[in-house]
């Protein structure tokens, strides 16, 4: 059964406010007005309980709030990492954008973006399945430092720190989103250059570099046969958004 | 072009007002601007915070208020938001005024950085680094010819008989002579071996290590080694206290201080303590144990397992988090002559204010020790230890000169080499326990400053037994294996 868009919207805020209190309710006055019709399904199909206005997410409806969240955080990066969207219309277009990537588009997507670990916001992004298993097949517009193969190139799209100390000696680096970087050696450490500057560093520090490929041409054999079907990942989402 | 008065970075909004609402609160003096003071408080500098504490007693809550409220905007630290504000600014000014051309040809120097980054070739350029640098440079030119020259010609010809019959003509007391010239005098034996043995090995080293470092060469041997070093629980960036300690462990000591982590520094003093020979030991031992291949490898492979292994222990054993590195790699450079005699001058007159006069007060104290008999009743206590582990009761004199100097220890063992004494097993096991016991009495007292009276003693107090441990166990394998050198 397919929720209705209202009803994701309402998982999604029982979620946040989940991660932001630890509360699993939220009273129904904070819930969006126009959003507000959405509970009715979701009481029905009991991923949700209402009593004396206080709405509270069930044990089956947590991995549906929590799936909601996770589409929601990587239609944000997609649109800011690939499509170079800016802040004001990335969260509107978002809040479409997941709506769109059910039946396992998500995976595919996230696949495309090196799975991400936050959003944009640097709020935590849900793993699926495909994080777990890591697959490196496949073909990604934005990769970890340390997933690239020597000689590719691209800019950095984000750095991913979950420590502020590590974040402040890559900025120190001058590490920051938009910079050049090449990687030109991945054993026995990871040496790559950054504008005229060249590093050298652990896989932990590679890790947390997300780059995006600008540069597919040079990217390899391999990626010629990937390609298309990168293409039509991003085109069919395209159609669907209304944005071809 | 036109003249540039101020350069003013201007950041996202809510960042914008809470700069200008901690401008108007901050009363004290900083020597900055207010707006730089404010800056730095939106970056969590530890240093303005603790002057803002300290200057501004009414504000001060109030300017905390502001804090949470602006980092409330934002996902990311407000250090990292505020150095994107700045990195686009500078991209900005940059791309205006910079053109870059494409640089496709691969010159030399860019062939031979990448010979040394990959794992193959490294190798061979360490190794090649190794045996014309340290070991025919330092060790056969070094610690060989100079140090025979300076040694029998300089000192035993011209210095000592010159200075000895001064003193016989001016010091009428034997006791006060032997001060200064005796065995154990502070100019026949302090200053000479000063001058004759250390300045030349140290000299040559510190040449070696300037041109090493000023040609780039040691981040990339960084990068080479990081895994390896990361299971010792320490970075590739290790390598520089490391590498330094080959010349001497007492300004490899103090050199540690541009680690990261306490956790590092512990480990890695630890085993420059135990098992990193500096330049005038690593000299004597070269000498001694260069006349058979299967010694000398032996004692290389014994030294390699105890740094590896006890430095496993030790990353396990000592809590913290471990260790990340990062190193900017410039490009190779052929260094400058003017800059290695700099820095070689630079060293050298550190290490004789630092380091000589430890060895001056260890020649009054064995003076004072031999006058005394203390000296004796020391050499008896090890006596016992040293026949344990296969040697003759005759060494035991050569590993408590050891803690004076660590040179010294090794060459009371060339002594007794070349006086045909020590040779065979016993002088590999005596080669392997001199070089892990004990540090020298100056770089116990560069421990005791940097680490700590604490920490300093453990790692004495474990050096010492396991230096002798490790003997005793080289000398039963090699001995129950039969085998003959």
């Amino acid at each position: 059964m397919e929720l209705e868009e209202k009803a994701e919207e309402v998982l999604e805020s029982l979620w946040i406010h989940h991660e932001d209190t630890g509360n699993n309710y939220l009273p129904i006055d904070e819930v969006e007005i126009s959003y507000r019709e959405g509970i009715e399904q979701l009481v029905k199909v009991s991923y949700v309980t209402l009593s004396e206005d206080i709405v509270q997410l069930t044990d089956k409806g947590r991995p549906f709030a929590r799936n909601v969240v996770r589409r929601h955080r990587l239609a944000e990066r997609l649109l800011a990492d690939v499509m170079g969207t800016g802040d004001q219309l990335m969260h509107e277009k978002a809040c479409k954008f997941e709506h769109l990537l059910d039946r396992g588009l998500d995976e595919n997507i996230c696949s495309l973006l090196g799975h991400p670990k936050v959003c944009p916001h640097g709020k935590p992004i849900p793993p699926g399945n495909c994080c777990q298993l890591q697959h490196h097949q496949g073909q990604r517009v934005v990769s970890p430092l340390s997933q690239l193969s020597p000689g590719q190139t691209g800019r950095v799209a984000y750095i991913y720190a979950p420590e502020v100390e590590q974040l402040q000696k890559l900025t120190a680096m001058g590490i920051l989103p938009g910079a050049p970087i090449t990687l030109a050696q991945n054993f026995p450490s990871y040496v790559f250059h950054i504008r005229e500057t060249q590093f050298a560093v652990d896989e932990e520090i590679a890790q947390s570099i997300y780059v995006r490929l600008v540069n597919p041409e040079n990217i390899g054999e391999a990626e010629a046969v990937e390609r298309p079907r990168r293409n039509q990942t991003i085109g069919k989402l395209a159609q669907r958004l209304g944005l071809r | 072009m036109p003249e540039i008065k101020s350069l003013q970075t201007d950041y996202d909004g809510p960042i914008e007002s809470a700069l200008s609402s901690i401008s108007k609160l901050l009363r004290g003096h900083y020597g900055i601007s207010k707006r730089m003071v404010a800056l730095l408080l939106l970056q969590e500098d530890a240093e303005i915070e603790r002057q803002v504490k300290e200057q501004e007693d009414e504000n001060y809550k109030s300017i905390q208020n502001i804090l949470p409220e602006v980092k409330s905007n934002y996902g990311h630290p407000l250090s990292y938001i505020i150095a994107m504000t700045r990195q686009q600014k500078v991209n900005n000014v940059l791309d205006s005024v910079i053109a870059t051309r494409d640089k496709s040809d691969k010159g030399f120097a860019e062939l031979l950085s990448r010979a040394m980054m990959n794992p193959l070739s490294g190798i061979i350029i360490l190794f090649g680094v190794l045996y014309f640098g340290l070991y025919q440079f330092v060790g056969v030119f070094g610690a060989g010819t100079l140090v025979d020259f300076i040694e029998s010609i300089v000192f035993g010809e011209w210095i000592n008989p010159w200075v000895s019959g001064i003193a016989n003509t001016i010091i009428p007391f034997q006791i006060l002579r032997d001060l200064f010239v005796g065995e154990y005098g502070l100019v026949t034996l302090g200053l000479s071996y000063a001058i004759a043995i250390i300045l030349p090995i140290v000299g040559t080293f510190f040449i070696i290590f300037s041109i090493i470092e000023d040609s780039g060469y040691l981040p990339r041997l960084a990068m080479l080694i990081d895994r390896i070093f990361k299971a010792i629980g320490l970075s590739g960036r290790a390598v520089i206290p490391m590498v330094l300690g080959f010349g001497c462990d007492t300004m490899a000591t103090i050199v540690t201080r541009t680690q990261e982590t306490r956790r590092e520094r512990i480990i890695t003093t630890l085993l420059l303590a135990l098992a990193i020979p500096c330049s005038a030991q690593l000299g004597v031992i070269l000498a001694i144990l260069s006349g058979d291949g299967w010694s000398l490898s032996i004692w290389v492979g014994v030294i390699t397992l105890v740094f590896l292994l006890v430095g496993f222990v030790a990353s396990k054993a000592i809590p913290g988090r471990g260790p990340s590195f990062y190193m900017e790699v410039p490009p190779l450079r052929l260094p400058k002559l003017s800059n290695v005699l700099t820095k070689t001058y630079s060293r050298l007159q550190w290490y004789f204010f630092e380091v000589l006069p430890f060895f001056l007060y260890a020649s009054v104290f064995l003076w004072l020790g031999d006058l005394t008999g203390v000296l004796d009743i020391i050499t008896s206590w090890l006596e016992p230890v040293v026949v344990l582990i296969g040697l003759p009761p005759e060494a035991s004199i050569a590993f408590l000169y050891g803690f004076f100097r660590r040179d010294f220890g090794a060459a009371g063992l060339y002594d007794l080499n070349t006086a045909g004494a020590l040779v065979g097993v016993p002088l590999v096991v005596a080669a392997v326990t001199i070089t892990l016991f004990i540090p020298c009495i100056a770089q116990f007292g560069v421990m005791l400053k940097e680490r700590g009276i604490k920490t300093a003693i453990a790692i004495t107090l474990f050096v010492f037994p396991f230096a002798f441990a490790v003997g005793y166990l080289v000398n039963l394998i090699l001995t129950t294996l039969g085998v003959a050198l």
